[in-house]
């Protein structure tokens, strides 16, 4: 399976099909170790699986989404190391 | 008046239409989308691209924009990968008129605008060079004079994307500057730097610390790496360096 560690700037796409704002220029604070920056400079696992994005502090997983396409089409997102999330426009 | 809150949206598919293709090294193309309801973007965004094969299966991949946002055009720099799922189409197959269906503009974090002013420091590697030429084209659409230096590595002189265009605009221009470095072969008579971007390049190369530069970094996750703790050991603002590292595969 192939995946790619990239920059948070890569899982704009995936996190803007569910989320209505611009989700790189997102802050989080990670869960784990309290660290606070925007999306884009976290970093992204990507593989056909899902996106894994990872706290660039302490390498923690702050986001975990995943995209189903065949049968239902269906997301499954995962915040639990996200402490929290400023969205502006 | 009345003033209508405009909501946020979410991001959506479109078909793009391939109104021009052009060659730029032996290994790179540029693809020019006219994309019907696009709503502009910032230097340094990325969009989607999507193929989807007759029986249903999907591959996605990004790619920066390489076009000035005044230009309205969608510039696309294709680097083909010979085992790759997507660009070996994107080069080989795709004609003018073709769809391309994508999605964007994405990312306002690996974004510049000229009103942010300078210095700027740009590094690529490869066809990192994309969203940094989106920001020397726009800072020269929008008749900024923001200082700009421009370090590009790339394997040989024929690899140098955009070469022509880029010493041309240095030519013009004293406050952008473009330093080569040329990891793999040199042409006769090279007399810049031939090895990989290190920590005593950059030295040379970069503003010095306290000009507090706004640094965009793109290119192989190596190349992305090195650059980033480089810049950090010589006393560069962490919080000032963006980088955009493509994965080791894709493609």
């Amino acid at each position: 399976m192939d995946e790619q560690r990239l920059d948070g700037n890569a899982a704009g796409g995936i996190l803007g099909e569910v989320f209505a704002f611009e989700m790189t220029t997102a802050r989080t604070a990670c869960a784990h170790c309290g660290a606070a920056g925007e999306v884009g400079s976290q970093m992204a696992h990507m593989s056909e699986i899902g996106t894994v994005v990872r706290c660039s502090s302490c390498d923690g997983v702050l986001i975990r989404i995943a995209h189903q396409t065949e049968g239902p089409n269906r997301y499954f997102l995962d915040l639990r190391g996200v402490e929290y999330l400023q969205l502006e426009r | 008046m009345i003033r209508v809150a405009t909501l946020p949206r979410r991001l959506a598919w479109h078909i793009g239409e391939v109104v021009e293709t052009s060659p730029e090294t032996p290994r790179t193309k540029s693809l020019f989308l006219e994309v019907p309801g696009w709503e502009g973007h910032r230097a340094g965004q990325h969009v989607d691209v999507r193929l989807t094969a007759e029986d249903g299966y999907q591959a996605e991949r990004s790619y920066s924009i390489a076009s000035a946002p005044e230009t309205g055009r969608v510039e696309l720099l294709i680097e083909r990968l010979d085992d790759g799922e997507v660009s070996p189409y994107l080069t080989d197959e795709l004609r003018t008129g073709d769809g391309l269906e994508l999605r964007g503009p994405i990312g306002g974090w690996f974004a510049w605008n000229v009103r942010e002013g300078g210095p700027l420091l740009l590094v690529a590697g490869g066809s990192g060079i994309a969203p940094l030429m989106a920001m020397i084209r726009h800072r020269i659409a929008a008749g900024s004079d923001a200082p700009v230096r421009l370090l590009y590595s790339s394997r040989s002189y024929e690899d140098v994307i955009f070469r022509d265009e880029l010493e041309d605009l240095a030519a013009r221009d004293e406050a952008l500057q473009v330093i080569n470095t040329l990891t793999r072969s040199t042409p006769e008579g090279w007399t810049g730097y031939d090895r990989r971007i290190d920590q005593a390049m950059l030295k040379d190369v970069a503003f010095s610390p306290e000009r507090g530069a706004l640094a965009f970094v793109c290119g192989p996750t190596p190349l992305v790496e090195t650059v980033a703790t480089a810049l950090v050991g010589l006393g560069h603002d962490p919080a000032r360096i963006k980088t955009e590292r493509f994965g080791p595969t894709g493609g």
